[in-house]
Protein backbone atom coordinates (compact mmCIF):
# COMPACT_ATOMS: atom_id res chain seq x y z
CA UNK A 1 0.00 0.00 0.00
CA UNK A 2 1.28 3.43 -0.71
CA UNK A 3 2.39 5.63 1.92
CA UNK A 4 1.60 9.13 1.48
CA UNK A 5 -0.41 10.82 -1.44
CA UNK A 6 1.13 11.12 -5.08
CA UNK A 7 1.85 13.90 -7.09
CA UNK A 8 0.39 13.82 -10.16
CA UNK A 9 1.06 16.84 -12.10
CA UNK A 10 0.51 15.57 -15.57
CA UNK A 11 -2.67 13.95 -14.64
CA UNK A 12 -3.48 17.11 -12.73
CA UNK A 13 -4.04 18.57 -16.20
CA UNK A 14 -6.87 16.33 -17.36
CA UNK A 15 -9.02 18.02 -14.37
CA UNK A 16 -9.04 21.36 -16.31
CA UNK A 17 -11.89 22.98 -18.46
CA UNK A 18 -15.32 22.01 -18.12
CA UNK A 19 -15.73 18.55 -19.30
CA UNK A 20 -16.11 15.71 -17.17
CA UNK A 21 -12.77 14.45 -16.45
CA UNK A 22 -11.90 10.68 -15.62
CA UNK A 23 -8.76 11.90 -13.12
CA UNK A 24 -11.33 14.17 -11.43
CA UNK A 25 -13.80 10.97 -10.54
CA UNK A 26 -10.52 8.78 -9.58
CA UNK A 27 -9.15 11.12 -6.82
CA UNK A 28 -12.93 11.01 -5.34
CA UNK A 29 -11.91 6.90 -4.59
CA UNK A 30 -8.02 7.50 -3.94
CA UNK A 31 -8.45 7.21 -0.19
CA UNK A 32 -8.44 3.09 -1.66
CA UNK A 33 -5.26 2.21 -1.76
CA UNK A 34 -5.76 0.65 -5.38
CA UNK A 35 -7.06 3.79 -6.72
CA UNK A 36 -4.38 5.75 -5.11
CA UNK A 37 -1.61 3.52 -6.91
CA UNK A 38 -3.62 3.08 -10.25
CA UNK A 39 -3.25 7.46 -9.97
CA UNK A 40 0.36 6.83 -9.36
CA UNK A 41 1.10 4.25 -11.99
CA UNK A 42 -0.94 6.56 -14.82
CA UNK A 43 1.56 9.60 -13.84
CA UNK A 44 4.17 7.61 -14.75
CA UNK A 45 2.87 6.31 -17.81
CA UNK A 46 1.78 9.99 -18.96
CA UNK A 47 5.78 11.10 -17.84
CA UNK A 48 7.05 7.98 -19.71
CA UNK A 49 4.62 7.84 -22.90
CA UNK A 50 5.00 3.87 -21.95
CA UNK A 51 1.76 1.72 -20.56
CA UNK A 52 2.43 -0.17 -17.80
CA UNK A 53 0.12 -2.83 -18.18
CA UNK A 54 0.43 -6.51 -18.99
CA UNK A 55 -2.57 -8.73 -19.95
CA UNK A 56 -3.92 -11.84 -20.75
CA UNK A 57 -2.49 -15.15 -18.65
CA UNK A 58 -4.44 -17.90 -16.99
CA UNK A 59 -7.10 -16.05 -14.53
CA UNK A 60 -10.68 -16.57 -14.80
CA UNK A 61 -13.37 -18.09 -12.66
CA UNK A 62 -13.98 -21.79 -13.82
CA UNK A 63 -15.54 -23.39 -16.25
CA UNK A 64 -15.61 -20.15 -17.92
CA UNK A 65 -12.94 -18.92 -20.86
CA UNK A 66 -14.30 -15.46 -21.05
CA UNK A 67 -15.10 -12.62 -18.79
CA UNK A 68 -12.11 -11.48 -16.71
CA UNK A 69 -8.89 -10.02 -18.53
CA UNK A 70 -6.14 -10.78 -16.88
CA UNK A 71 -3.93 -7.50 -16.10
CA UNK A 72 -1.19 -6.85 -14.30
CA UNK A 73 1.28 -4.00 -13.81
CA UNK A 74 5.25 -4.16 -14.65
CA UNK A 75 5.67 -1.72 -11.73
CA UNK A 76 4.43 -3.67 -9.34
CA UNK A 77 7.01 -3.28 -6.49
CA UNK A 78 6.28 0.63 -6.95
CA UNK A 79 2.78 0.16 -6.53
CA UNK A 80 1.81 -2.74 -5.48
CA UNK A 81 -1.71 -1.67 -4.56
CA UNK A 82 -2.63 -2.10 -8.40
CA UNK A 83 -0.24 -4.84 -9.29
CA UNK A 84 -3.13 -7.07 -10.08
CA UNK A 85 -6.09 -5.07 -11.66
CA UNK A 86 -7.89 -7.24 -13.49
CA UNK A 87 -11.34 -6.35 -15.46
CA UNK A 88 -14.54 -8.42 -14.65
CA UNK A 89 -16.99 -7.77 -17.82
CA UNK A 90 -20.56 -8.24 -16.71
CA UNK A 91 -23.27 -9.35 -19.19
CA UNK A 92 -25.26 -6.22 -19.55
CA UNK A 93 -29.10 -6.12 -18.95
CA UNK A 94 -30.91 -5.58 -22.74
CA UNK A 95 -30.67 -2.10 -23.83
CA UNK A 96 -29.03 -1.29 -20.65
CA UNK A 97 -32.28 -0.86 -18.91
CA UNK A 98 -31.51 -1.17 -14.35
CA UNK A 99 -33.49 -0.88 -11.78
CA UNK A 100 -31.76 1.82 -9.01
CA UNK A 101 -31.58 -1.46 -6.52
CA UNK A 102 -29.32 -3.26 -9.35
CA UNK A 103 -27.30 -0.52 -10.18
CA UNK A 104 -26.37 -0.44 -6.24
CA UNK A 105 -26.12 -4.49 -5.99
CA UNK A 106 -23.69 -4.32 -8.60
CA UNK A 107 -21.34 -0.86 -7.18
CA UNK A 108 -21.78 -2.71 -3.27
CA UNK A 109 -20.48 -6.11 -4.67
CA UNK A 110 -17.43 -3.93 -6.82
CA UNK A 111 -16.68 -1.83 -3.25
CA UNK A 112 -16.33 -5.09 -1.38
CA UNK A 113 -14.23 -6.92 -3.89
CA UNK A 114 -12.54 -5.05 -6.43
CA UNK A 115 -11.71 -0.87 -6.61
CA UNK A 116 -14.84 0.64 -6.62
CA UNK A 117 -14.06 1.72 -10.23
CA UNK A 118 -16.35 0.48 -13.33
CA UNK A 119 -16.99 1.96 -16.68
CA UNK A 120 -20.46 1.63 -17.64
CA UNK A 121 -20.52 0.45 -20.73
CA UNK A 122 -17.48 -0.79 -22.19
CA UNK A 123 -17.37 -0.28 -26.36
CA UNK A 124 -18.51 -3.89 -26.25
CA UNK A 125 -21.46 -2.75 -24.25
CA UNK A 126 -20.82 -4.80 -20.84
CA UNK A 127 -20.68 -3.40 -17.55
CA UNK A 128 -17.08 -2.98 -16.94
CA UNK A 129 -15.64 -3.51 -13.62
CA UNK A 130 -11.79 -2.27 -13.17
CA UNK A 131 -9.14 -3.45 -11.31
CA UNK A 132 -9.31 -6.78 -8.52
CA UNK A 133 -7.42 -9.09 -7.72
CA UNK A 134 -6.97 -12.73 -8.42
CA UNK A 135 -8.02 -14.07 -5.15
CA UNK A 136 -11.22 -11.64 -5.46
CA UNK A 137 -12.67 -12.96 -8.63
CA UNK A 138 -14.45 -15.94 -7.67
CA UNK A 139 -15.86 -14.22 -4.45
CA UNK A 140 -17.30 -11.63 -7.04
CA UNK A 141 -18.40 -13.50 -9.52
CA UNK A 142 -20.39 -15.93 -7.03
CA UNK A 143 -22.16 -12.32 -5.66
CA UNK A 144 -22.92 -11.40 -9.26
CA UNK A 145 -24.70 -14.90 -10.16
CA UNK A 146 -26.55 -14.59 -7.20
CA UNK A 147 -28.25 -11.39 -8.10
CA UNK A 148 -29.02 -12.49 -11.48
CA UNK A 149 -26.01 -11.17 -13.19
CA UNK A 150 -23.12 -13.36 -14.97
CA UNK A 151 -20.12 -12.44 -16.94
CA UNK A 152 -19.83 -11.40 -20.71
CA UNK A 153 -17.52 -12.21 -23.50
CA UNK A 154 -13.74 -12.17 -24.11
CA UNK A 155 -10.91 -13.47 -25.69
CA UNK A 156 -11.55 -15.55 -28.78
CA UNK A 157 -15.09 -15.96 -28.25
CA UNK A 158 -18.69 -14.58 -29.07
CA UNK A 159 -19.04 -11.19 -27.25
CA UNK A 160 -21.74 -9.96 -25.42
CA UNK A 161 -24.36 -9.51 -27.86
CA UNK A 162 -25.70 -5.88 -27.48
CA UNK A 163 -29.03 -4.27 -28.49
CA UNK A 164 -29.82 -0.57 -28.89
CA UNK A 165 -33.19 0.86 -26.83
CA UNK A 166 -35.38 -0.95 -29.97
CA UNK A 167 -39.36 -0.77 -29.03
CA UNK A 168 -38.70 0.25 -25.51
CA UNK A 169 -38.20 3.31 -26.37
CA UNK A 170 -37.95 4.28 -29.92
CA UNK A 171 -40.81 4.52 -32.20
CA UNK A 172 -38.01 3.75 -34.91
CA UNK A 173 -37.48 -0.07 -34.05
CA UNK A 174 -38.76 -2.63 -37.01
CA UNK A 175 -38.04 -5.26 -34.81
CA UNK A 176 -37.63 -6.26 -31.11
CA UNK A 177 -34.29 -5.67 -30.46
CA UNK A 178 -34.35 -6.61 -26.88
CA UNK A 179 -35.98 -10.06 -27.26
CA UNK A 180 -33.56 -10.65 -29.88
CA UNK A 181 -30.86 -9.47 -28.00
CA UNK A 182 -31.80 -11.54 -25.23
CA UNK A 183 -32.52 -14.55 -26.86
CA UNK A 184 -29.30 -14.85 -28.95
CA UNK A 185 -27.06 -14.64 -25.70
CA UNK A 186 -29.30 -17.58 -24.17
CA UNK A 187 -28.76 -19.45 -27.39
CA UNK A 188 -25.37 -19.03 -27.61
CA UNK A 189 -24.32 -19.28 -24.07
CA UNK A 190 -21.85 -22.08 -24.79
CA UNK A 191 -19.87 -20.09 -27.45
CA UNK A 192 -20.13 -17.02 -24.81
CA UNK A 193 -18.11 -18.39 -22.36
CA UNK A 194 -16.15 -21.16 -23.91
CA UNK A 195 -13.56 -19.89 -26.57
CA UNK A 196 -13.74 -21.49 -29.73
CA UNK A 197 -13.23 -19.55 -32.45
CA UNK A 198 -10.14 -18.00 -34.32
CA UNK A 199 -10.65 -14.47 -32.50
CA UNK A 200 -13.79 -12.65 -31.43
CA UNK A 201 -17.26 -12.51 -32.75
CA UNK A 202 -19.55 -9.58 -32.32
CA UNK A 203 -23.07 -9.47 -32.66
CA UNK A 204 -25.11 -5.96 -32.53
CA UNK A 205 -28.74 -5.37 -32.87
CA UNK A 206 -29.93 -2.01 -34.02
CA UNK A 207 -33.27 -0.96 -34.23
CA UNK A 208 -33.33 1.09 -37.48
CA UNK A 209 -30.54 2.47 -39.95
CA UNK A 210 -29.88 5.17 -37.27
CA UNK A 211 -27.65 2.08 -35.63
CA UNK A 212 -27.43 3.65 -32.00
CA UNK A 213 -25.30 1.04 -31.27
CA UNK A 214 -22.56 1.81 -34.18
CA UNK A 215 -22.75 -2.09 -35.17
CA UNK A 216 -22.05 -1.16 -38.49
CA UNK A 217 -18.31 -0.81 -37.71
CA UNK A 218 -18.37 -2.01 -34.67
CA UNK A 219 -19.68 -5.56 -34.88
CA UNK A 220 -18.58 -9.11 -36.90
CA UNK A 221 -22.32 -9.36 -37.45
CA UNK A 222 -24.91 -6.36 -37.61
CA UNK A 223 -28.65 -6.90 -37.80
CA UNK A 224 -30.37 -3.36 -38.73
CA UNK A 225 -33.83 -2.96 -38.55
CA UNK A 226 -35.47 -1.81 -41.65
CA UNK A 227 -38.56 -1.80 -44.10
CA UNK A 228 -39.06 -3.13 -47.41
CA UNK A 229 -42.35 -1.25 -48.15
CA UNK A 230 -42.92 2.54 -48.53
CA UNK A 231 -42.07 5.27 -45.94
CA UNK A 232 -45.12 6.12 -44.23
CA UNK A 233 -46.03 9.89 -44.95
CA UNK A 234 -48.20 11.96 -43.50
CA UNK A 235 -48.84 15.10 -45.96
CA UNK A 236 -50.60 17.07 -43.61
CA UNK A 237 -47.48 17.34 -41.01
CA UNK A 238 -45.25 17.83 -44.11
CA UNK A 239 -47.15 20.73 -44.67
CA UNK A 240 -47.34 21.88 -41.30
CA UNK A 241 -43.38 21.67 -41.02
CA UNK A 242 -43.21 23.71 -44.20
CA UNK A 243 -45.62 26.23 -42.75
CA UNK A 244 -43.57 26.30 -39.33
CA UNK A 245 -40.31 27.46 -41.44
CA UNK A 246 -38.83 25.03 -39.15
CA UNK A 247 -37.28 23.32 -41.92
CA UNK A 248 -37.21 23.93 -45.39
CA UNK A 249 -38.58 20.59 -46.87
CA UNK A 250 -37.20 21.26 -50.56
CA UNK A 251 -33.43 22.27 -49.34
CA UNK A 252 -33.35 20.24 -46.04
CA UNK A 253 -35.14 16.78 -46.69
CA UNK A 254 -35.72 16.39 -50.68
CA UNK A 255 -31.85 17.94 -51.68
CA UNK A 256 -30.19 15.65 -48.68
CA UNK A 257 -31.83 12.48 -49.91
CA UNK A 258 -28.61 10.54 -51.11
CA UNK A 259 -30.45 8.90 -53.57
CA UNK A 260 -32.51 11.94 -55.12
CA UNK A 261 -35.70 10.06 -54.79
CA UNK A 262 -38.04 12.31 -53.33
CA UNK A 263 -39.98 15.85 -54.50
CA UNK A 264 -42.21 18.45 -52.80
CA UNK A 265 -44.34 20.85 -54.65
CA UNK A 266 -45.06 22.45 -51.48
CA UNK A 267 -48.17 20.60 -51.27
CA UNK A 268 -47.65 17.01 -51.32
CA UNK A 269 -43.94 15.15 -50.78
CA UNK A 270 -43.48 12.16 -53.16
CA UNK A 271 -41.10 9.31 -52.52
CA UNK A 272 -39.83 6.95 -54.84
CA UNK A 273 -39.34 4.55 -52.77
CA UNK A 274 -37.89 1.90 -54.42
CA UNK A 275 -35.05 4.00 -54.81
CA UNK A 276 -34.95 4.86 -50.92
CA UNK A 277 -31.94 3.40 -49.57
CA UNK A 278 -33.30 3.62 -45.78
CA UNK A 279 -30.87 6.03 -44.74
CA UNK A 280 -33.38 7.43 -41.87
CA UNK A 281 -32.44 11.38 -43.13
CA UNK A 282 -36.02 12.22 -43.99
CA UNK A 283 -37.23 10.65 -41.14
CA UNK A 284 -34.83 11.78 -38.50
CA UNK A 285 -35.47 15.70 -40.60
CA UNK A 286 -39.56 15.42 -39.80
CA UNK A 287 -40.22 12.52 -37.30
CA UNK A 288 -44.09 14.04 -37.23
CA UNK A 289 -44.34 13.39 -40.51
CA UNK A 290 -42.65 10.23 -41.67
CA UNK A 291 -42.28 6.61 -40.42
CA UNK A 292 -40.69 3.78 -41.24
CA UNK A 293 -42.88 1.38 -43.45
CA UNK A 294 -45.29 -1.38 -42.34
CA UNK A 295 -43.64 -4.43 -43.70
CA UNK A 296 -40.46 -4.52 -41.05
CA UNK A 297 -37.37 -6.84 -40.55
CA UNK A 298 -33.92 -6.27 -40.66
CA UNK A 299 -30.73 -6.71 -42.95
CA UNK A 300 -28.13 -8.60 -41.70
CA UNK A 301 -24.58 -7.23 -42.08
CA UNK A 302 -21.23 -8.93 -41.96
CA UNK A 303 -17.53 -8.33 -41.20
CA UNK A 304 -16.83 -4.69 -39.34
CA UNK A 305 -14.02 -4.17 -36.62
CA UNK A 306 -11.92 -1.60 -34.91
CA UNK A 307 -8.45 -1.01 -36.31
CA UNK A 308 -6.29 -3.45 -33.87
CA UNK A 309 -4.39 -6.21 -36.50
CA UNK A 310 -5.46 -5.22 -40.14
CA UNK A 311 -6.91 -1.98 -40.01
CA UNK A 312 -10.53 -1.12 -39.78
CA UNK A 313 -13.09 -2.53 -41.43
CA UNK A 314 -17.17 -1.58 -42.13
CA UNK A 315 -19.61 -3.79 -42.27
CA UNK A 316 -21.61 -4.74 -45.68
CA UNK A 317 -24.69 -5.99 -46.47
CA UNK A 318 -24.83 -10.08 -46.27
CA UNK A 319 -28.74 -10.88 -46.35
CA UNK A 320 -30.69 -7.33 -47.31
CA UNK A 321 -33.63 -8.04 -45.58
CA UNK A 322 -35.28 -11.16 -43.44
CA UNK A 323 -37.79 -11.01 -40.74
CA UNK A 324 -36.93 -10.98 -37.26
CA UNK A 325 -38.90 -13.06 -35.29
CA UNK A 326 -38.63 -15.75 -32.82
CA UNK A 327 -37.26 -18.59 -32.69
CA UNK A 328 -35.01 -16.85 -35.24
CA UNK A 329 -34.06 -20.42 -36.27
CA UNK A 330 -32.74 -19.52 -39.88
CA UNK A 331 -30.43 -16.77 -38.46
CA UNK A 332 -29.00 -19.09 -35.89
CA UNK A 333 -28.40 -21.66 -39.18
CA UNK A 334 -26.98 -19.62 -40.77
CA UNK A 335 -24.55 -17.84 -37.86
CA UNK A 336 -23.86 -21.46 -37.29
CA UNK A 337 -22.44 -22.13 -40.66
CA UNK A 338 -20.76 -19.10 -40.83
CA UNK A 339 -18.70 -20.23 -37.64
CA UNK A 340 -17.59 -23.82 -38.91
CA UNK A 341 -16.21 -22.28 -41.67
CA UNK A 342 -14.62 -19.69 -39.98
CA UNK A 343 -13.28 -21.33 -36.96
CA UNK A 344 -12.05 -24.33 -39.37
CA UNK A 345 -10.13 -22.60 -41.83
CA UNK A 346 -9.85 -18.79 -39.90
CA UNK A 347 -6.16 -17.61 -38.30
CA UNK A 348 -5.23 -16.93 -35.06
CA UNK A 349 -6.29 -13.15 -34.58
CA UNK A 350 -8.20 -13.22 -37.72
CA UNK A 351 -12.34 -11.54 -37.37
CA UNK A 352 -14.39 -12.92 -39.74
CA UNK A 353 -14.28 -9.74 -42.32
CA UNK A 354 -10.45 -10.08 -42.48
CA UNK A 355 -11.25 -14.11 -43.22
CA UNK A 356 -13.49 -13.02 -45.97
CA UNK A 357 -11.61 -10.74 -47.63
CA UNK A 358 -8.85 -13.30 -47.75
CA UNK A 359 -10.82 -16.26 -49.11
CA UNK A 360 -12.83 -13.94 -51.21
CA UNK A 361 -17.02 -13.58 -50.97
CA UNK A 362 -17.72 -15.78 -53.55
CA UNK A 363 -15.96 -18.70 -52.06
CA UNK A 364 -17.15 -17.72 -49.05
CA UNK A 365 -20.70 -17.95 -50.01
CA UNK A 366 -20.66 -21.14 -51.34
CA UNK A 367 -19.09 -22.73 -48.37
CA UNK A 368 -22.23 -21.50 -46.39
CA UNK A 369 -24.83 -22.23 -48.33
CA UNK A 370 -25.94 -18.46 -49.16
CA UNK A 371 -26.85 -17.43 -52.87
CA UNK A 372 -25.31 -13.88 -53.92
CA UNK A 373 -27.35 -10.83 -54.12
CA UNK A 374 -26.62 -7.39 -55.95
CA UNK A 375 -26.68 -5.74 -52.48
CA UNK A 376 -23.83 -7.32 -51.28
CA UNK A 377 -21.94 -4.94 -53.78
CA UNK A 378 -19.75 -2.75 -51.93
CA UNK A 379 -18.45 -0.78 -55.11
CA UNK A 380 -18.86 -1.79 -58.82
CA UNK A 381 -16.25 -3.41 -60.23
CA UNK A 382 -12.99 -1.06 -61.19
CA UNK A 383 -11.48 -3.84 -63.34
CA UNK A 384 -12.18 -3.78 -66.67
CA UNK A 385 -10.27 -7.96 -67.66
CA UNK A 386 -13.77 -9.09 -66.64
CA UNK A 387 -15.03 -11.32 -69.74
CA UNK A 388 -18.89 -13.15 -69.71
CA UNK A 389 -20.08 -15.55 -71.82
CA UNK A 390 -22.26 -13.78 -74.52
CA UNK A 391 -24.91 -15.75 -73.51
CA UNK A 392 -25.43 -14.94 -69.85
CA UNK A 393 -26.22 -11.06 -71.32
CA UNK A 394 -27.90 -11.89 -74.00
CA UNK A 395 -29.86 -8.44 -75.59
CA UNK A 396 -33.45 -7.75 -75.45
CA UNK A 397 -34.98 -9.61 -78.17
CA UNK A 398 -32.06 -12.22 -78.32
CA UNK A 399 -32.26 -15.49 -77.19
CA UNK A 400 -30.26 -16.03 -73.57
CA UNK B 1 -27.00 -42.71 -30.56
CA UNK B 2 -22.88 -41.61 -30.37
CA UNK B 3 -20.84 -44.72 -30.58
CA UNK B 4 -18.13 -42.18 -28.48
CA UNK B 5 -19.24 -40.66 -25.51
CA UNK B 6 -18.85 -36.97 -24.08
CA UNK B 7 -16.44 -39.21 -21.24
CA UNK B 8 -14.24 -40.44 -23.73
CA UNK B 9 -13.73 -37.53 -25.68
CA UNK B 10 -13.08 -35.68 -22.31
CA UNK B 11 -10.41 -38.16 -21.83
CA UNK B 12 -8.50 -38.03 -24.98
CA UNK B 13 -8.68 -34.42 -25.05
CA UNK B 14 -7.44 -34.33 -21.37
CA UNK B 15 -4.76 -36.63 -22.19
CA UNK B 16 -3.52 -34.87 -25.72
CA UNK B 17 -3.69 -31.07 -23.37
CA UNK B 18 -1.04 -32.95 -20.74
CA UNK B 19 1.20 -34.04 -23.52
CA UNK B 20 1.24 -31.61 -25.52
CA UNK B 21 1.51 -29.11 -21.83
CA UNK B 22 4.62 -26.43 -22.44
CA UNK B 23 5.20 -27.16 -25.81
CA UNK B 24 2.26 -26.47 -27.99
CA UNK B 25 -0.68 -24.01 -27.19
CA UNK B 26 -3.98 -25.81 -27.94
CA UNK B 27 -7.16 -24.02 -28.94
CA UNK B 28 -10.55 -25.63 -28.91
CA UNK B 29 -10.40 -26.01 -32.47
CA UNK B 30 -7.35 -28.03 -32.59
CA UNK B 31 -9.02 -30.45 -29.88
CA UNK B 32 -11.88 -30.68 -31.87
CA UNK B 33 -9.92 -31.63 -35.27
CA UNK B 34 -7.80 -34.05 -33.07
CA UNK B 35 -10.78 -36.20 -31.93
CA UNK B 36 -12.66 -36.27 -35.13
CA UNK B 37 -9.16 -37.70 -36.62
CA UNK B 38 -9.05 -40.03 -33.86
CA UNK B 39 -12.20 -41.36 -33.04
CA UNK B 40 -13.98 -40.39 -36.54
CA UNK B 41 -17.11 -38.51 -37.85
CA UNK B 42 -19.51 -40.10 -34.60
CA UNK B 43 -17.29 -37.77 -32.62
CA UNK B 44 -19.26 -34.25 -34.01
CA UNK B 45 -18.55 -30.65 -32.98
CA UNK B 46 -21.16 -31.04 -30.27
CA UNK B 47 -19.94 -33.91 -28.30
CA UNK B 48 -16.77 -32.01 -28.70
CA UNK B 49 -18.32 -28.91 -27.39
CA UNK B 50 -19.47 -30.88 -24.21
CA UNK B 51 -16.41 -32.75 -23.68
CA UNK B 52 -14.61 -29.23 -23.11
CA UNK B 53 -17.47 -28.14 -20.92
CA UNK B 54 -17.20 -30.82 -18.80
CA UNK B 55 -12.98 -30.54 -18.99
CA UNK B 56 -13.76 -26.90 -17.20
CA UNK B 57 -16.37 -27.32 -15.51
CA UNK B 58 -14.59 -30.04 -13.89
CA UNK B 59 -11.06 -27.48 -13.20
CA UNK B 60 -9.37 -30.29 -15.02
CA UNK B 61 -8.37 -27.32 -18.06
CA UNK B 62 -8.62 -24.09 -17.62
CA UNK B 63 -8.57 -21.28 -20.50
CA UNK B 64 -5.65 -18.99 -21.07
CA UNK B 65 -5.10 -16.07 -22.99
CA UNK B 66 -2.07 -15.43 -24.98
CA UNK B 67 -3.65 -13.37 -27.80
CA UNK B 68 -5.92 -15.55 -28.35
CA UNK B 69 -7.53 -18.00 -26.02
CA UNK B 70 -6.14 -21.49 -25.60
CA UNK B 71 -6.91 -24.96 -23.25
CA UNK B 72 -4.51 -25.60 -20.91
CA UNK B 73 -3.73 -27.09 -17.45
CA UNK B 74 -4.31 -25.52 -14.12
CA UNK B 75 -1.03 -24.36 -12.75
CA UNK B 76 -0.91 -26.89 -10.25
CA UNK B 77 -1.41 -29.90 -12.48
CA UNK B 78 2.05 -32.01 -12.08
S1 LIG C 1 -31.12 2.34 -33.66
FE1 LIG C 1 -33.10 3.15 -34.39
S2 LIG C 1 -34.61 1.96 -33.24
FE2 LIG C 1 -32.67 1.77 -32.14
S3 LIG C 1 -32.70 3.42 -30.63
FE3 LIG C 1 -31.62 4.19 -32.42
S4 LIG C 1 -33.19 5.27 -33.60
FE4 LIG C 1 -34.26 3.91 -32.18
S1 LIG D 1 -34.87 7.31 -46.05
FE1 LIG D 1 -33.12 8.31 -47.00
S2 LIG D 1 -33.04 7.42 -49.05
FE2 LIG D 1 -35.08 6.99 -48.24
S3 LIG D 1 -36.35 8.68 -48.96
FE3 LIG D 1 -35.62 9.24 -46.91
S4 LIG D 1 -33.76 10.45 -47.29
FE4 LIG D 1 -34.22 9.34 -49.19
Amino acid sequence: MSEKKRETPLLDELEKGPWPSFVKELKKEAARPMVQDLLGQLERSYEEKVGHWKHGGLVGVMGYGGGVIGRYSDLGEEFPACAEFHTMRINQPAGWFYTSTALRTIADIWDRHGSGVTNMHGSTGDIILLGTKTQELEPTFAELTEHGFDLGGSGSDMRTPSACVGPARCEWACYDTLGAVYDFTMQFQDELHRPAFPYKYKLKFAGCPNDCVASVARSDMSFIGTWRDEIQVDQEQVKAYAASGAIDVQKDVCDRCPTRCMSWDGKTLAIDDVNCVKCMHCINAMPRALAPGNDRGAAILIGAKAPIVGGALLSSVFVPFIKMEPPYEEIKELIGRIWDIWSEHGKNRERVGEFIQRIGLGNFLEQIGLDPVPEMIVAPRANPYIFYQDDVFAQPGEEA
Amino acid sequence: MSAVTVDQVAEAMFQLVKETHGKKSLKATDLTKAMAEKFGSECTKDVCKLAIRQLMDSGRCIYSYFGGSYITLPPETP
